[in-house]
């Protein structure tokens, strides 16, 4: 096989587009766990954001519109899932895969008419000169908004959690609803509130795959992302600084794998289909076992709340 | 002196049941008030109404002269009531700031608030590190947390529900202390306690509750303990009488019993060593969080240990599993009631057969005699009073009191040889407190080994034989309950975790 066929300036901007879809849903689904939630629905919320994101640009002409659909698409798809398990208290596990499901039939019925068309693709920011840096120019500066938005909101989740006293209540929601409502905080509206910002996130992950990355509309086309986002979460044990490596990780072993194969590489095509996941999983457990022992979940993940008074 | 909160009439229902009854009385100015009653008698509804977190159905209260109705904690606080909760509302996971800054309306940013934190709890004598994580605290330091959370609102009513049960003798000492000196400065406080004795040393007013009604109001420094318990229940209580044996052969031995930590707050063991014979109770002391439910998973079965670590009649047992264990006369009730010792949503024959279908019988050929456990659960249920109207309802339904009375009960009536037991009397009020401690007593005259976990030292005091305390997952020497003095206890336990010199 031949190695120097291997640009390691285009893998590494490839990889940040591969990871980009599976980096803002994660991004979502974190802070949703971290207020208490555990959404499975993550794949049926990416989907849904693709379909109407891509419907939504074909239609307006603009793919910034697109964007905004599907964030509001992704939310609307969220804010279903959060009626039933916050209100009607049903079953997180079970709705969230019922979610799924549900935004997998939905997508393929809304998108039966776009199959097979092309979609405006977003510019690339425009940096001058900066783009023109040998390497570094290639890699950092040339890259569409969306790439920006999202390490953007890596950096905004990480200082909200961190810094802001909204973020301290959201953490002190998912730590013990109880005590957060014996203090009185409204347990109910920021899990609310927290499930649409991820299905928002999750949505514009799935656009970023029918605008940018394919950019076509196909059934089924996010092909599991939304399971990888939600084992990121759990394997970068709720940080977002970790989310990102994991995500840029396994977004990087992706185009590795597929430069790999088409460099000719002896490796059973199966097996490296399969190492993206199993690398990803591999080196994010090694994070949290070194980390904290039992991992930093959020206490009452998971936890039906009910005000009892 | 003058009113500072005025009930009057205050009543809250809930389905099937009053809560509070037209209740009124009043806190004045820098008093220390008590509100006294069993459990269910109605005392977490009224704080919680005086918190905004119960609406009340009827009934007026004045803070201050001024009507007071808040609708959400929120307001209570801005109006100057501060409440430090039973169970803590406090979050693991989070730093000691952190969880301060929860606690109030509008934090400063966090570098002030941590000088803050320090300077309020050096002022009354209770250290903190704003830094630490609350998980990593001890009992008596996450009350430390609590408090101080209420004291940089400057609170005019500091509500106190059940402060003291978690901490040690001295630890108590310092938190009345503490009390005292808001007190003397014109914060009011409400108590909330079944220990009287504490009440009598504390508060210069007392309210009695019974059955959501007030029942009566008295000066606590004047009345006596036995008056005060008497007007509580409504009816004589009568103390557990040993059966006074001599100990016999030994049952139960364990040495060098070490176990890691489940989960990142969890306590390990470390070389734990005891020796239980027949016919006695060993009573084992310790503030929540320094072993005791790791303690019991090791004798249970639920945890193994290393071999050899514990001995059952000249039998190596640290290998076996919970069931094998019971067959040979091992039983164990835990803690925790709801989905530890009882499964909630079975019905009571189901949690009778559960730990009771190998020694009563009822497992044949793997079938299991539903007859038999029906037989077993109703025979549990008569001999140990629980209110129920049946053995088939679910656990969940049955109060506290009660199922306790039931879990223990179970164990009791499969004729154990050596039965461990963890908090029996917890949440549970003194007329099925009093007959659970009855029952162990009992089962140790009857020749059983019986080890008794529980952070009531008073419960240890009145049924023990020998006292032996846990701290940081190792267990102290037993000594004889003869000898005993609540101080030395308290140096047992530990101590004050160095608090000694704060208030010097």
């Amino acid at each position: 096989m031949d190695l120097s066929a291997i640009s390691p300036t285009l893998l590494v901007a490839s990889l940040m587009v591969a990871a980009t879809p599976i980096l803002l849903a994660a991004l979502g689904e974190m802070v949703v766990e971290k207020a208490g939630v555990l959404n499975l629905g993550v794949e049926g919320m990416m989907i849904m954001g693709a379909v109407t994101g891509f419907v939504a640009a074909i239609e307006s002409g603009s793919p910034w519109a697109g964007f905004l659909a599907a964030a509001i698409g992704g939310a609307a798809m969220a804010l279903l899932f959060g009626f039933l398990t916050q209100v009607l208290l049903s079953n997180q596990v079970a709705t969230g895969l019922a979610l799924t499901l549900f935004g997998l039939g939905l997508s393929a019925l809304i998108g039966q008419g776009y199959v097979g068309i092309k979609a405006n693709s977003l510019g690339r920011v425009d940096l001058g000169a900066l783009s023109d840096l040998p390497f570094v120019g290639r890699v950092l500066f040339g890259h569409d908004p969306i790439v920006y938005l999202s390490l953007l909101l890596v950096a905004g989740v990480w200082a909200f959690l961190r810094f802001t006293r909204a973020g301290l209540i959201l953490r002190a929601v998912g730590e013990s609803h109880n005590a957060a409502h014996a203090l009185g905080y409204h347990v109910r509206r920021v899990r609310m509130t927290a499930i649409a910002f991820g299905g928002a996130c999750a949505g514009l992950g799935g656009a970023y795959l029918s605008l940018v990355r394919v950019p076509q509309w196909t059934e089924g086309m996010t092909a599991g992302a939304g399971w990888i986002a939600l084992a990121i979460v759990v394997f970068a044990s709720w940080r977002a600084e970790r989310v990102l490596v994991g995500a840029y990780l396994f977004g990087g072993i992706t185009v590795l794998q597929l430069n790999l194969q088409t460099a000719g590489a002896r490796v059973p095509v199966e097996l490296l289909s399969a190492a993206p996941y199993l690398v990803t999983i591999l080196v994010l457990v090694l994070i949290s076992i070194r980390a904290r022992r039992g991992g930093a979940a959020p206490a009452d993940l998971a936890r039906p709340f009910h005000a009892s008074t | 002196m003058t009113a500072l909160l005025e009930l009057e009439g205050l009543t809250k229902a809930y389905p099937g049941v009053v809560a509070n009854d037209d209740v009124s009385f009043a806190v004045t100015r820098g008093g220390v008030h008590a509100l006294l009653g069993e459990n269910g008698a109605g005392k977490s509804t009224l704080v919680k109404t005086i918190y905004g977190l119960v609406k009340p159905d009827r009934g007026r209260m004045r803070l201050d002269g001024q009507p007071f109705a808040p609708a959400e904690p929120r307001e209570a606080r801005a109006a100057g009531v501060a409440m430090v909760f039973q169970h803590f509302s406090l979050f693991d996971a989070l730093s000691v700031a952190e969880n301060v800054a929860l606690g109030m309306e509008t934090p400063p940013p966090m570098r002030d608030l941590a000088r803050r934190i320090r300077a309020v709890s050096e002022e009354y004598g209770l250290p903190l590190d704003p830094g630490r994580l609350v998980g990593d605290l001890s009992a008596g330091e996450r009350q430390r947390v609590e408090i101080v959370r209420c004291l940089l609102q400057e609170p005019r009513l500091l509500i106190m529900d059940e402060p003291t049960s978690v901490l040690t003798p001295q630890e108590v000492e310092i938190l009345f202390a503490t009390l005292r000196q808001l007190s003397a400065e014109g914060t009011s406080i409400l108590y909330i306690s079944h220990k009287l004795e504490e009440i009598r040393t504390l508060c210069d007013a007392a309210t009695i509750l019974r059955g959501g009604r007030v029942v009566g109001g008295c000066d606590p420094r004047e009345a006596s303990v036995a008056e005060l318990a008497e007007r509580m229940v409504g009816a004589k209580l009568t103390a557990p009488k040993s059966g006074g044996g001599a100990p016999g052969e030994t049952l139960l031995r364990v040495e060098g019993l070490s176990l890691p930590p489940v989960s990142q707050f969890g306590t390990p063991l470390r070389e734990v060593a005891l020796e239980l014979r027949a016919g006695e109770v060993l009573g084992i002391g310790g503030v929540a969080g320094n072993g005791q439910d790791e303690l019991l998973a090791a004798l249970s079965g639920e945890r193994l240990s290393a071999a050899g670590s514990v001995t059952f009649e000249g039998h190596d047992v640290s290998r076996l599993g919970p069931v094998a264990r019971r067959r040979a006369g091992l039983l164990t009730a835990p803690e925790e009631r709801l989905g530890h010792a009882a499964a909630p949503d079975m019905t009571l024959t189901e949690n009778a057969a559960l730990t009771g279908g190998a020694r009563k019988g009822m497992l044949r050929r793997g079938f299991l005699d539903w007859g038999l456990a029906r037989t077993f659960a109703d025979e549990v249920i008569a001999r140990f009073d629980v209110r129920t109207p049946g053995a088939e309802v679910a656990a969940r339904s049955l109060s506290g009191g009660n199922l306790q009375k039931f879990v223990i009960g179970r164990e009791v009536l499969q004729d154990p040889r050596v039965l461990v037991v963890n908090q029996p009397t917890w949440g549970v009020d003194a007329a099925a407190a009093s007959a659970i401690r009855q029952a162990l007593l009992d089962l140790a005259a009857g020749g059983a080994g019986v080890i008794v976990i529980s952070q009531d030292l008073d419960e240890l005091l009145e049924i023990s034989d020998r006292f032996a305390a846990l701290n940081a997952g190792r267990l102290g020497t037993s000594v004889p309950t003869a000898d005993l003095t609540m101080e030395r206890i308290g140096l047992m336990l530990g101590g004050a975790h160095d608090m000694e010199a704060a208030h010097a």
